[in-house]
């Protein structure tokens, strides 16, 4: 007969799905977008992404280590943080910055909050944001994609020594005789130059020679399979791009000379990206499915706005860091509505 | 689907959908020998425990009251078996206390029919009269609750009874008891139902029974009166549509406010094990002393449906069903709200449905899954049938801010239901921070 018996409280079942199951899907649905990545930028994409990633991984393993957290290497979400970290990095970007940047998106951006689920703020956006303060040149310098002997040769400035500055990717692309707005970006060419890119380009980032991210279809193909298994919540994607293109659309229907079409506001820069990736970071969005839709709508808004009116090209990074901070009022204002508390129609 | 049912109303938001396991759904009820000794609690049941009527060294026969309710909030209780009364003392109960109980040596040479019996014309009782006569019965809510249902049948006047919802969903997974109620009984739950409703002054009744049990529906259909009094109805299979509130927001649209009781909604519920019972029992004038149990679960060699005799010792039924494994873990109940027995010497009670026997490697295996902070999923906030926030409510609860979660975010509402605490990837026990909020709560307010 049986000698011993359990005593464990209830449920007696309980679901498989585990935080690290959740963190993994994620990692492995950005693969692929990360190998489009390299294959856009070569050897420089490549080593800034492993670099990155290290540095995060390493900073989260010190804080770890250090004490008082429950996170660990193996929960994925390090890594979550430092594959989308190198993807909004120019692929040039000089490595010891990229490390900074790893470092300060763990350090600021989540350990000092203590760990995986109280970071207040998406912890790749604090890493980027710290960058974009501390190396406003180096950051808002990119290169062309799809270069000749990307494969083989680092772009120069990636190689550049700590503290130093890096090699002129200007001058480099010269020789290559490129002019000097082959490196800007299409929302940069749009804001200082009055041009725009083609819609299809842009979509597929496969034009000849754009300084763009991975392409925005591929992304959104990655995340439909996170979407299905039910680890990404749809809604504040499509907030965040339906509310970015509703005013997009407004405006330009107001003065199309003056603001872009909306296709190009969704395609361009990296709001696809942020949008799917970014802005759907759990811990830092809303829990209530109201505040998930407010959130979103607010994250759009404020990228068309700081795009349109500000001084920077692109407003997605600023988008969402406002809108992790509105994050806690916006669940006080929008708690679920409680059974038996609606007024609703009789059945029948 | 799940959305298109939401969207058509045709039941509560929310909820969850673990896997159902009901293996025994088609094993008939098979009958577990008498054990050598019997062990019958006197408080089985809400409400002030029963009195004795026998002594020790007593003779009973099988059906016979021995316990005489305390009040109008108690039940009497019968002798399971025909045999003597060996000892009215403390014993173990599944959940830790002891409790006074009376033990009755079985006769082993008896045939164990059941002699005892008063019938009734139950058209010619009054409501008193039959109130009184289904007490007599001492039949208490089965679905888990064990109200008296005598006391529960006593709706106040100013609250006109016009649906009795009739519950036969057996939303938890594993048990299937109800379900071979259903289909093996539905004359039996079909009297119950008149019993209720000639006390009800009359209420149309609706049963409902989840869709994953299209032969418990046909069953039914069979036995239905003429004049569309009772009807039944499939409705969509989810966790926790067996919850009362949650049946009947779906069989008729009406939603339980906060704080309120159910009836007054003007709609009635009802387990249909329960009215089964009273069907059955209160014609003739009978005692409840055994009931059907589904024991199962990867610790059980022989699943199933069980009648199983009330006071039998939870060993003596584990030995009959052959229990695997020398590390176990028995759950009264189902897997979600049932309750892990905390000795293997505690009698079956008039509230056990189901019978769980888990592998304690299992269990184990269950218990050292790494628990994480919160990471804000939102996950339990999709799962809550209540319509409550658990993230938030598990934050506040580790923050030992249980006024915070009681006045902000209406923790009283909880009916621990578990939804919650099965869907979070982070593995927070959830519900058992709302159980100490509330026991907490009850303190400081004492």
């Amino acid at each position: 007969m049986n000698s011993s018996i359990e005593i464990l409280t209830g449920p007696h079942i309980k679901r498989t799905r585990s935080v690290e199951q959740i963190m993994r899907n994620v990692v492995g649905s950005l693969l692929p977008i990360c190998v489009f990545f390299v294959v856009q930028y070569g050897v420089s994409a490549l080593l800034s992404i492993v670099v990155v990633t290290l540095s995060c991984l390493a900073t989260e393993k010190f804080f770890v280590r250090l004490g008082g957290q429950s996170g660990d290497l193996n929960d994925w979400s390090a890594t979550i943080t430092g594959l989308l970290l190198a993807l909004t990095l120019p692929p040039g970007f000089p490595l010891w910055m990229g490390a900074v940047s790893g470092t300060v998106a763990i350090a600021l951006g989540k350990a000092i909050f203590g760990g995986i689920g109280h970071n207040l703020f998406n912890p790749a956006l604090v890493g980027r944001a710290f960058v974009q303060a501390a190396f406003p040149v180096a950051i808002a310098t990119y290169t062309p994609s799809f270069l000749p002997g990307r494969f083989t040769d680092f772009i120069p400035s990636s190689l550049a020594l700590p503290l130093m500055a890096p090699a002129d990717t200007v001058a480099w692309l010269h020789s290559m005789s490129y002019d000097a707005l082959a490196g800007a970006t299409p929302l940069a060419k749009w804001k200082f130059e009055g041009t725009l890119a083609g819609v299809s380009e842009l979509a597929t980032s496969l034009g000849t020679h754009m300084a763009v991210g991975p392409s925005p279809l591929l992304i959104v193909a990655c995340s439909a399979y996170l979407a299905v298994r039910g680890f990404l919540d749809w809604r504040i994607p499509a907030a965040v791009l339906g509310s970015a293109a509703c005013v997009a659309f407004a405006l330009y229907g107001w003065d199309p000379h003056r603001f872009p079409d909306p296709f190009f506001v969704l395609f361009s820069g990296g709001l696809v990206l942020g949008a799917i990736y970014m802005a759907t970071d759990m811990a830092t969005s809303p829990v209530t499915p109201r505040g998930m839709w407010i959130y979103g709508a607010l994250i759009g808004v404020l990228t068309v706005a700081i795009r349109y009116a500000g001084g920077l090209p692109e407003g997605v990074m600023y988008a969402i860091l406002i809108g992790n901070a509105m994050t806690p009022l916006i669940e006080r204002i929008t708690q679920p509505q409680a059974f038996g508390t609606s007024k609703k129609k009789e059945k029948k | 689907m799940r959305l298109l049912n939401y969207f058509r109303g045709e039941t509560f938001a929310r909820g969850i959908h673990p896997p159902q396991h009901k293996e025994t759904a088609d094993l008939a009820i098979r009958r577990l020998p008498f054990a050598p000794r019997m062990i019958v609690h006197l408080s089985q049941q809400v409400g002030r425990p029963a009195r004795p009527l026998v002594k020790v060294g007593e003779e009973v026969l099988r059906g016979q009251p021995i316990a005489e309710a305390d009040g109008f909030v108690s039940v009497p209780h019968h002798a399971p078996v025909t045999g003597v009364v060996e000892d009215i003392r403390l014993h173990a109960t599944a959940n830790g206390p002891w409790g006074p109980a009376i033990i009755i040596r079985t006769h082993l040479g008896s045939t164990q029919e059941v002699l005892w019996e008063q019938p009734h014309e139950i058209a010619a009782l009054d409501e008193e009269a039959l109130i009184e006569a289904v007490k007599q019965t001492g039949v208490v809510g089965l679905g888990g609750g064990v109200f008296p249902t005598h006391a529960k049948l006593k709706v106040p006047k100013e609250y006109p009874i016009d649906t009795l919802v009739v519950n036969g969903c057996e939303c938890e997974p594993y048990l299937t008891s109800d379900h071979r109620v259903m289909v093996e009984r539905p004359q039996h739950l079909i009297a119950g139902i008149r019993i209720a409703q000639q006390l009800l002054n009359n209420p149309r009744a609706i049963i409902g029974v989840e869709d994953n049990k299209p032969d418990a529906v046909e069953a039914i259909r069979k036995h239905l009166p003429a004049d569309g009094s009772i009807a039944v109805e499939a409705v969509p299979t989810k966790y926790p549509q067996g919850a009362g509130e949650m049946l009947i927001k779906t069989l008729t649209g009406r939603e339980v406010p906060p704080d309120a009781r159910a009836y007054t909604t003007g709609a009635y519920v009802q387990n249909v094990a329960t009215l089964a019972e009273i069907g059955e029992l209160l014609p003739r004038g009978r005692g409840f002393i055994e009931r059907i149990i589904t024991v199962v679960g990867s610790g059980v060699e022989r699943p199933g449906n069980y009648l199983v005799p009330i006071g039998t010792p939870l060993k003596f039924l584990l030995e009959q069903v052959g229990a695997k494994g020398d590390s176990i873990q028995v759950v009264f109940g189902g897997p979600m709200m049932g309750s892990a027995v905390a000795s293997l010497d505690t009698p079956i009670t008039k509230g056990v449905g189901g019978i769980l026997v888990f592998r304690g490697k299992e269990v184990q295996a269950r218990a050292s899954r790494k628990t994480y902070p919160c990471i804000k999923c939102g996950e339990c906030v999709e799962s809550c049938p209540m319509g409550l926030n658990p993230s938030t409510l598990g934050m506040l609860a580790i923050k030992r801010e249980y006024q915070t979660m009681a006045d902000g975010y209406r923790l009283g509402a909880c009916f621990e239901c578990g939804s919650c605490t099965y869907v979070c990837p982070a593995n927070i026990p959830l519900v058992q921070h709302f159980r100490v909020a509330k026991q907490m709560l009850r303190r400081n307010s004492a």
